[in-house]
């Protein structure tokens, strides 16, 4: 349900449509983002180190619910096409010379090709079939960052130098958070106003219905491949941001869990919605950090538990699924939902 | 030549246990339409636990082979009873995320018990091999493959006969014709998760004997995938013809592709097989056509 601040009417299809409802949701947005940019100056390395990860998270996650949460085309290769992305930048960069600004969005457009690719089954194959055919995807494409040697380095992987923005060498965390920002708003941006365009209509009604989608005369073989390639474009971007975060690509980094830690991030999140894939986003990068704070506590006391304590953080995080889907199976956002319903109707709750 | 029949028989091996691992995720998704990506801890923690009994409690082998799928079966009852009970209704990507979330904390859960260090069964069967045709065959193999086919006639007499049998058949075609006819569903499905879990034991317990026990075991849980789309989702001989075509496969690309390309081959195939069945044959080779007309 959207709640409208009183007095607040629209009279017009275009109001109803507009991005910012009112003119103080519109500054407070922009106060957030904003607020944002000054943020590193008052953060820690390690802090800003987390939230480094938590917008790279955030583009992956944002890809993947296009696809999954908007298309219903189910993914578990979004792991496999970040590494992609990540290896697409390398190879960019290092062979080719070519600076970061550019690497970064031919990264993705590789990326994007990928994904079309892989996403081919899905014109036939929908639901469970697809999202093993996904799976296979993410075998295969794992097999090849370790057998492509010549491109990929094997398992040694690349390295590669840190960005350089016209002469300014992004090498520490505060650097990099400012150009991770702008990237993650960007593409935020981006995926947000799409949902609002023909080809974010088309995408929903293919997830909705998909016969009567086709029977409405939406291409099912090219929006179903433009789902793929566009969530494989984000999956490419932040893939390459990773690389340049890192400088140092390797195989381990693009695994399965990988691609299951992104589909947690928008169930926890919320199926469908820009804003649960970055609540989602956020929540899961942040789960495993605050449970390492915890061991690193408790070890201190019982050294015995730092032996399992990566066990007990993969138990954690399969719990926190599961408890998610049992009990908020809508994710966070419904709950940020109802708390924003709870603060507008605030004293009188009915 | 040698090389060709020793691929072919470890093949067999692995393919039987495949086949068993399938056919418990064959029983799961007739039954309940549930993905089960966990099948491959279900069978990680029979083999810790059978390993467990017989070392730690030194209980003979055959006795504890058989505590070990009593155990089992409660645990797949009790899964199917406190998570996936739940979750009837929801979408697919739900109930796959809830398995994946299952897999990973049956995992860490059998790593603080009995941590990540390989672990071998004590010498339970001989360990001379066995002559047939010129050929060495170490015992356990033998075994291993007589216990798989005893368990699959064993469960295919159970499917055709028994009255419960019958009732997960009937369960598996038309749910709401079964509930009409009085079969408690909701049995039928705790039941089939209890059968999954100890047909997929049986299987990690035969192969923490061939191969050792850590947590690497789980992996097998992928490879049923390759196993049950060759072979049709929800076809039970599928499941069993599938694992033993994937089984052998498996091993002759290890054997001859891998030296080519160094290494990975074996791996990777089942999953090359599976994409070309799935965009030749996507109902596999004995399953259900699903026909959607408007």
């Amino acid at each position: 349900m959207n709640y409208v601040n009183c007095g607040n009417f629209k009279t017009s299809y275009t109001k109803d449509a507009e991005v910012y409802q009112t003119k103080f949701s519109k500054a407070l947005i922009w106060g957030f983002v904003i607020a944002l940019f000054g943020l590193p100056f008052l953060l820690g390395p390690y802090l800003l180190y987390v939230m480094n990860l938590i917008f790279i998270a955030v583009i992956g996650a944002v890809g993947l619910n296009i696809l999954t949460g908007y298309t219903g085309l189910i993914s578990l290769g979004q792991g496999a096409f970040m590494g992609v992305g990540a290896y697409a930048a390398g190879y960019f960069s290092l062979r080719w010379g070519i600076p970061f600004y550019l690497a970064i969005p031919m990264a993705g457009l590789t990326t994007a090709v990928f994904g079309a690719f892989f996403g081919i089954p899905s014109l036939r194959l929908k639901g469970l079939y697809l999202s093993i055919a996904t799976l296979a995807a993410q075998f295969i494409i794992e097999f090849l960052f370790i057998r492509l040697e010549p491109i990929t380095g094997g398992v040694t992987g690349l390295s590669i130098d840190y960005a350089n923005f016209f002469g300014i060498e992004i090498y520490d965390d505060f650097r990099f958070y400012f150009l991770s920002l702008t990237i993650c708003i960007l593409m935020t941006l981006a995926g947000m106003n799409m949902m609002r365009t023909k080809l974010g209509r088309a995408f929903l009604s293919i997830r909705d219905n998909y016969i009567a989608a086709e029977a409405m005369g939406i291409s099912l073989f090219r929006y179903k491949l433009l789902s793929f390639a566009v969530s494989s474009f984000y999956a490419g971007v932040a893939g390459s941001l990773w690389a340049y975060y890192t400088t140092i690509i390797t195989p381990e980094n693009f695994t399965i869990s990988v691609s299951i830690q992104y589909l947690s991030m928008i169930i926890i999140g919320g199926l469908g919605s820009i804003q649960g894939a970055i609540f989602g986003a956020a929540f899961i990068v942040v789960l495993p950090e605050f449970l390492q704070s915890i061991s690193d506590w408790a070890g201190s006391y019982y050294p015995a538990m730092t032996q399992i304590i990566g066990s007990i953080k993969e138990g954690v995080f399969g719990l926190v699924i599961i408890l998610f889907l049992v009990f908020e199976p809508e994710g966070l956002v419904r709950r940020w939902r109802l708390i924003k319903a709870y603060w507008k109707l605030w004293p009188f709750s009915y | 030549m040698d090389l060709f029949f020793q691929l072919i028989i470890t093949g067999v091996v692995i393919g039987s246990i495949y086949s068993l691992l399938a056919l418990g995720f064959t029983l799961i998704y007739k039954a309940t339409d549930v993905v089960n990506f966990a099948q491959g801890e279900l069978l990680m923690v029979g083999a810790y636990v059978c390993l467990h009994l017989t070392v730690s409690y030194s209980i003979p082998f055959i006795a504890s082979f058989v505590i070990t799928l009593i155990f089992t079966f409660l645990m797949g009852f009790f899964i199917e009873k406190v998570f996936l009970r739940r979750m009837i209704g929801e979408p697919i990507i739900s109930i796959i995320m809830l398995t994946i979330g299952l897999s990973s904390v049956l995992k860490s859960i059998v790593q603080i018990i009995w941590g990540t260090d390989t672990r071998t069964f004590p010498p339970v069967f001989s360990q001379e091999p066995i002559q047939i045709a010129g050929l060495s065959i170490s015992r356990v193999y033998i075994y291993s493959i007589v216990a798989v086919a005893g368990f699959l006639v064993l469960f295919s007499i159970f499917f055709k006969k028994s009255k419960v049998g019958v009732a997960m058949r009937a369960v598996a075609s038309d749910q709401q014709a079964a509930l009409s006819m009085g079969i408690d569903v909701k049995k039928i499905f705790a039941l089939s998760w209890a059968i999954a879990a100890v047909v997929s034991a049986v299987g990690g317990i035969f192969l923490g004997n061939i191969n050792g026990i850590n947590t690497s075991l789980s992996h097998f849980g992928l490879m049923v995938f390759p196993v049950v789309i060759l072979g049709g989702l929800d076809s039970i001989l599928g499941a069993i013809v599938g694992g033993l075509i994937i089984g052998i496969l498996e091993n002759l690309a290890g054997g001859y592709i891998d030296p080519l390309i160094g290494g990975g081959a074996k791996q990777i195939f089942p999953f090359v097989v599976m994409i070309i069945v799935l965009m030749i044959k996507p109902y596999g080779l004995f399953g259900t056509v699903e026909v959607e007309k408007v």
